[in-house]
């Protein structure tokens, strides 16, 4: 059965007449999550999960048209039965589920296997067919549990304070920022970029309660952010505001960070591996629960984790897309920020 | 062994030298004696021979992890290091392992002569003991390069800034006969091994780059003109019967040359000499390239000697017979070098020829043919001028000759090394061969880090073929690439080969169409 069309605007519903996370503007999308790679603007009419509904219209506008669910929430779109699943990659993002005839896709967005102290965990959905994404889809890619992050993370800033330094972490607005502010949380004060400010008044205002922070004003004194926390967005890297920051200590939070020329590519203080995808084994237990007899492979390394799905016995498919890297994807918000 | 991996955590992460230098300080303060001298030995190139063939550690991990071979490589081409691929495959350790450095090293030596069961034995028991960082500093243990940036010159000033000892003289002594088992810490920073008075060097004198019109520097008799080398700008001791070269980075490169400690050592006197270390062949200066295959060798062989053999293009005298002659003027000191050279001739020391000229358009005509003997211009040197304490203007000035260039496509990437391993930073480039495409050059110099990781994006993205390291491109990128000379060539495809390509410039104003033509370069050969 012919459910889902792949087309040069996005993955396409053929009976149900909508899009998944389209990156050019369509009639109806249904987004898995607010990253800008995935949630476009111009569409007519937009789907999402509840929390995801205030972070999208905070980036795309107030009057764009949008709907949401809850999880599990089933929605019929031209006879098509549509519900989101946790995907455990940001706040709010979400598997879209799609069923037709009895026939089942579902559509992975980005997810993370391993709970995190912040977005719903991720909840394996069976079905006949599965749309994965493959950011980390190399065995070297293995993250540690939250605990241990938590624990590398806060011993960082602790040793920057006995060094007088000021711990800055560089980490996107959407996600990344929320996750870091939980892992340091009761460290010490946490001072926030507008853009995460922002982010986090119109997630707080779907009813999430996130740590307290203080907006970095512009004008910010010296004294009142020395050897405390700083979170800015990663394409600040290098600019004036960063230099402000007095004796900053940087660090970068993502999966990247896991490969040691990546750490150092960037020429940061810290690198850490603070990943809101799924690493090897993420995947693979991913694929396997919802034991598709056909899998789609997307954004990543999808040529060696299709490959190496159809050698251990699942039909894969590589299947190109747009959607972004994370390095990429912050970028994208760095500049939608600014406009 | 924490405090090790902590410390190359520290240096690794930083491109500040201060921060490098800092952090190893605080480990010289703190780590015990034989670690201390182990790392020392580390980072000068007195390792231990590697007692575990880098290819039996890949069995025995795609045997534990089974993954199979094509997948190790992905992962090998993604990482680009094979310690650290094979410390990130494997599983999480079941237990932990603490044991300083020096027994670390021991143990390897040891390990050397076992069979390759013992061998697997030992080296599976300890990956199983040690978190990802300090597996992969376990297996740098066992062989291949840190790449972290630590040069002997950064290594010697952090002992610099620990002893207060100074850092030339603890160039020598890290330089000098010892071993870890053989010295002493404190011993080794004295200098108690070595006999500093000997290899004591000057610091070098440099030029600027010519920033004003000829006629503005005054009567064309005041000047020296000699011919400007692209090679290693070396100072060579002789002082009682025992010969040294720095190099202009005070590193001491003794070693790497022994045909030129050879024929230093059969000259009269003593004396510190100032000159160009050159690959010579014939005769002839061969490029720098040539000569790179001479660095930072631990074994110079014979075969290389006779491939590549070095030669010295002497400019300056700075000690005769245990005076100094620094502050005598550039006239006088070059008067005291020919007489020191009627005395004692030699077939690989050669002075720096000084450049007869009349005025100073004729001088620019002679920079100009520089580059069809492989000379990188001229240097200008004020007649009256004393043997300065480094860079100071107005006396000396470099006048280089203009680079060549043509307009290439990019058509294979390739991952770089050590920092740069996680992005495509290697490039091949073509022009065009009538409706084809011929390779002229391989270049990764030239683009910033922001460029980079552009290009790796494009890469990524556009590349034809998904598996192993390198990645053939669509032909689109349009690159400036500047090069020192052009020759006819037999070995390339092309039928063209080029002196030192790098990246001048990325031409986003430009596509496939715009590109030279392998007729346009080779019209370069015929004009230069």
């Amino acid at each position: 059965m012919k459910l889902i069309k792949f087309t040069k605007k996005g993955i396409y519903c053929i009976p149900g007449k909508f899009y998944l996370d389209p990156w050019y503007p369509v009639d109806y999308a249904i987004i898995s999550h607010g990253h800008a790679d995935h949630s476009r603007a111009g569409n007519k009419h937009y789907l999402c999960h509840n929390d995801s509904k205030a972070i999208i219209k905070h980036r795309l506008g107030q009057d764009i048209f949008i709907e949401s669910l809850r999880y599990n929430e089933p929605r019929n779109i031209n006879g098509v039965q549509v519900s989101f699943f946790p995907a455990g990659h940001v706040i709010g993002s979400a598997q879209i589920r799609l069923e037709y005839k009895g026939f089942v896709v579902v559509f992975s967005g980005d997810y993370k296997t391993q709970p995190d102290f912040i977005s719903t965990p991720f909840e394996p959905v069976k079905c006949h067919e599965f749309i994965t994404e493959s950011t980390f889809g190399l065995p070297i890619y293995k993250w540690k549990e939250e605990a241990a992050l938590q624990t590398q993370l806060q011993n960082w800033v602790l040793q920057n304070q006995q060094n007088n330094r000021t711990s800055v972490f560089l980490g996107y607005s959407l996600g990344k920022a929320q996750r870091i502010m939980k892992l340091i949380e009761g460290v010490d004060d946490i001072f926030v970029h507008t853009a995460i400010h922002n982010l986090n008044y119109a997630i707080s205002g779907s009813g999430i309660e996130l740590p307290e922070t203080t907006l970095l004003n512009y004008d910010f004194k010296k004294a009142d952010l020395q050897n405390k926390i700083v979170i800015m967005p990663p394409g600040l890297l290098g600019s004036r505001l960063l230099k402000k920051i007095p004796n900053a200590s940087t660090a970068i939070c993502s999966g990247w960070m896991h490969i040691r020329g990546n750490r150092r590519w960037k020429g940061v203080d810290a690198g850490f591996a603070v990943s809101d995808h799924a690493d090897w084994d993420g995947l693979l237990e991913a694929v396997k629960a919802t034991e598709a007899e056909k899998v789609y492979v997307t954004h990543g390394s999808q040529a060696v984790f299709s490959k190496y799905l159809n050698e251990i016995g699942i039909e894969a498919h590589e299947l190109k897309t747009e959607f972004g890297d994370d390095e990429l994807a912050s970028e994208v918000e760095i500049k939608t920020e600014k406009a | 062994m924490k405090d090790f991996s902590n410390l190359i955590s520290a240096i690794e992460i930083t491109n500040k030298t201060n921060a490098k230098i800092d952090a190893l300080v605080n480990y010289f303060r703190t780590a015990p004696d034989k670690d201390k001298l182990w790392l020392i030995a580390l980072f000068t190139g007195k390792r231990p021979s590697r007692p575990v063939k880098s290819n039996l550690m890949k069995t025995w991990v795609m045997e534990i992890t089974q993954l199979p071979e094509w997948l190790f490589l992905e992962s090998y081409a993604s990482v680009g290091d094979l310690g650290e691929t094979i410390a990130l495959l494997l599983p999480n350790p079941e237990y932990k392992i603490e044991k300083p450095l020096h027994i670390w090293i021991d143990e390897l030596i040891n390990l050397k002569q076992k069979t390759d069961e013992e061998k697997k034995i030992y080296v599976l028991e300890a990956w199983n003991g040690l978190e990802a960082q300090e597996r992969l500093i376990f297996n740098k243990l066992i062989g291949g390069s840190f790449r972290i940036g630590v040069s002997k010159k950064t290594l010697v000033n952090s002992l610099a800034k620990l002893s207060g000892i100074d850092a030339n003289q603890l160039m020598h002594s890290i330089i000098g006969n010892w071993t870890p088992n053989s010295i002493s810490f404190d011993d080794l920073l004295n200098g108690e091994h070595i006999n500093y008075d000997n290899s004591k060097p000057y610091p070098f004198c440099l030029a600027y780059s010519l920033e004003k019109d000829l006629e503005d520097l005054g009567k064309t008799n005041e000047w020296q003109v000699e011919y400007k080398w692209d090679g290693i700008r070396g100072q060579i001791i002789k002082r009682k019967e025992e010969v040294f070269i720095w190099s202009r980075g005070e590193e001491l490169v003794t070693e790497q040359f022994p045909e030129l400690v050879e024929a230093v050592g059969q000259l009269e006197g003593n004396f510190v000499i100032d000159g160009e270390i050159l690959a010579i062949k014939d005769s002839a200066v061969l490029l720098f390239n040539d000569l790179q295959k001479r660095l930072n060798r631990k074994n110079v062989t014979k075969k290389l000697m006779e491939e590549v053999p070095v030669g010295l293009y002497i400019y300056d005298i700075l000690e005769w017979n245990e005076v100094d002659l620094r502050t005598f003027s550039m006239e006088e000191r070059r008067v005291k070098l020919e007489e020191l050279f009627k005395q004692n001739t030699s077939d690989i020391l050669k002075l720096s020829e000084v450049i007869n000229f009349k005025n100073w358009d004729e001088l620019d005509a002679l920079r100009n043919i520089a580059r069809s003997f492989n000379s990188e211009g001229l240097m200008l040197k004020k007649k009256d001028s004393i043997y300065h304490v480094g860079r100071k203007k107005g006396d000396w000035w470099k006048w280089k000759v203009d680079p060549l260039t043509i307009d290439a496509v990019m058509i294979y990437a390739q991952k770089g090394s050590g920092r740069r391993s996680s992005k495509y930073t290697d490039y091949t480039f073509a022009v065009k061969n009538e409706d084809k495409l011929v390779t002229v050059a391989k270049a990764y110099l030239g683009l910033t880090d922001v460029e980079i990781t552009e290009i790796s994006r494009w890469v990524n993205k556009n590349a034809i073929e998904k598996f192993g390291p390198v990645r053939t491109v669509k032909p689109e990128l349009v690159f400036e690439i500047a090069f020192e000379g052009i020759a006819y060539s037999k070995r390339h495809k092309s039928g063209v080969a080029l002196r030192f390509p790098r990246m001048k410039r990325w031409r986003k104003d430009k596509t496939v169409k715009d590109i030279d033509t392998i007729e346009s370069v080779k019209a370069l050969i015929d004009a230069n």
